[in-house]
């Protein structure tokens, strides 16, 4: 395989962008909210619920329903963007749902719904899988029961090769060879894929390469969740 | 109102005896925090904090043609996003009344203050100028998101950046910032002082804002008001609104002061 491909940024191929930060309780009046910043992407999430879902015809007896939306900041990329939803944000939204629903148990809540907004504050590729990763340590911080969390990342392929955490560059600049091949993923702490989303060229041998680095990668995302959320436990000790 | 009566009363009487629930005084601002830059594709960004309120404002620029009637200056454009994400009480969907309202009343601080040179953000008369977007984002709602949103709206557009732009091709050179955005000497900010039970008060709180019976923001700076809005449906008294526009003014000085030195 060809190893021609050099990361602008001075990266290892398999190496995460830095700084990765997560904290815990940005958004005092949700019920439960988280922020995850990778490199220069910074997303946060906050939760409300569970509460009663209307209109009434949307309710589900058998069990409550997440309801995911996505948000960018119209000034969170170069190019303003239009405040308000778009299909991308839609999609993302529904996409973040299905990421996060396989975790996520709300048999006890039937009728209801829990909210999980996502806000985007500053955007250089890799918003979904920071949005995703924020909302799973909200949803956490909610109380919401959950069977384990979910991490996210994307891998890429720059031409023939494989690298991990793509930035704006390598996600929507790179031209050479084949392009770039951006691929999220999100990965249960156990190991079950709950979301994957590809756009460009690769063969299925690359793709196994693929999943496994996202599966190391989410492992890293994994253990840093878990100290933001085992953190802000301590610190609310007493409180809430 | 989602505060109860009892609860009303109980901020009443405490006004009564000069007195609200967190302790400070009627005409006294909760502590101001701004942070900068905390979305770095913006021109100009900033979080600003007034207890527990906080928004984001951020200035973008791009290039566009400018209105028939000022075909030698730049354009304005002000918008707010009061985000669910901020308060359970804000419901998914189009924009309700309360974000139109922070978005323009914010506007016309900014744009009657004449805080914008925009005669300096024209390119080519009656065909290319800039066009400033102030864009709010509420992150957590304790009241008072108006005047946090006009202070942040200042601040943000008295650290933004006009990018490089590349005449021959076209092209908006973001983060290769050219000049500071030219400014006037005049620093606005809105200051909304609310009417609870005949006693007036500045940056309430949720529950105070529920059980406010009506409101009037005050832009301005120094000795000049700029912009004025009375909102919701109960009345003010002529010493009421004099008493209002006084409140408001020996807020500006003190409020742009701490707001320099935050930036």
């Amino acid at each position: 395989m060809a190893e021609g491909y050099v990361r602008k940024d001075g990266r290892k191929n398999d190496e995460l962008r830095s700084p990765i930060k997560a904290d815990v309780g940005v958004v005092p009046n949700a019920d439960g909210s988280a922020m995850f910043q990778i490199g220069k992407t910074i997303a946060i999430a906050a939760v409300y619920g569970p509460k009663k879902m209307h209109p009434q015809h949307s309710q589900d007896p058998e069990k409550g329903t997440l309801r995911c939306t996505y948000n960018m900041n119209s000034f969170s990329v170069e190019d303003r963007i239009r405040p308000g939803p778009s299909r991308r944000s839609t999609e993302i939204s529904k996409i973040t749902e299905w990421a996060l629903n396989p975790v996520v148990m709300l048999e006890k809540y039937p009728n209801e719904v829990v909210d999980v907004h996502i806000n985007i504050i500053q955007a250089d590729a890799g918003t979904r899988c920071a949005g995703i990763n924020a909302a799973a340590m909200a949803l956490a911080d909610a109380g919401i029961p959950m069977k384990e969390l979910v991490s996210s990342i994307s891998v890429g392929k720059m031409d023939k090769t494989l690298v991990l955490d793509l930035d704006k560059f390598e996600d929507s600049e790179f031209e050479d060879g084949e392009g770039s091949t951006d691929i999220p993923i999100t990965f249960t702490h156990s190991g079950e894929i709950t979301h994957i989303q590809l756009d460009g060229k690769i063969s299925s041998e690359q793709l196994k390469e693929v999943v496994e680095m996202a599966k190391g990668a989410c492992d890293k995302i994994y253990e840093i969740q878990k100290e933001a959320l085992k953190k802000s436990l301590m610190a609310g000790e007493g409180e809430k | 109102m989602d505060t109860g009566k009892l609860n009303a009363d109980k901020i009443k009487q405490s006004l009564a005896e000069g007195k609200r629930f967190d302790g400070r005084k009627p005409e006294e601002f909760r502590k101001l925090i701004i942070e900068k830059n905390v979305s770095k594709k913006a021109e100009g960004s900033v979080r600003v904090r007034l207890g527990k309120t906080e928004v984001i404002v951020g200035v973008k620029m791009a290039v566009g043609t400018p209105y028939e009637d000022s075909a030698n200056q730049g354009n304005l454009m002000v918008t707010a996003e009061l985000l669910p994400l901020s308060s359970p009480r804000i419901e998914l969907g189009k924009p309700g009344f309360s974000a139109i309202e922070v978005g323009r009343v914010v506007d016309r601080g900014i744009r009657e203050s004449k805080l914008i040179d925009l005669e300096k953000l024209c390119i080519k008369e009656g065909e290319k100028v800039w066009t400033v977007f102030v864009d709010i984002y509420s992150i957590n709602d304790d009241g008072n998101l108006l005047d946090a949103a006009g202070i942040g709206a200042l601040a943000a557009l008295k650290i933004a950046k006009v990018p490089k732009y590349d005449e021959e091709n076209g092209k908006i050179l973001y983060g290769e910032a050219d000049r500071d955005l030219p400014l006037n000497d005049v620093n606005p900010i809105p200051v909304t002082v609310h009417k609870i039970g005949g006693f007036l008060i500045v940056d309430p709180t949720l529950e105070e804002e529920d059980v406010s019976e009506t409101r009037v923001t005050i832009g301005g700076s120094e000795e000049t008001i700029s912009s004025m809005q009375k909102s919701e449906s109960a009345s003010l008294t002529r010493e009421e609104l004099e008493k209002a526009v006084e409140i408001a003014k020996g807020q500006w000085g003190e409020l742009f002061k701490k707001v320099e030195k935050l930036i």
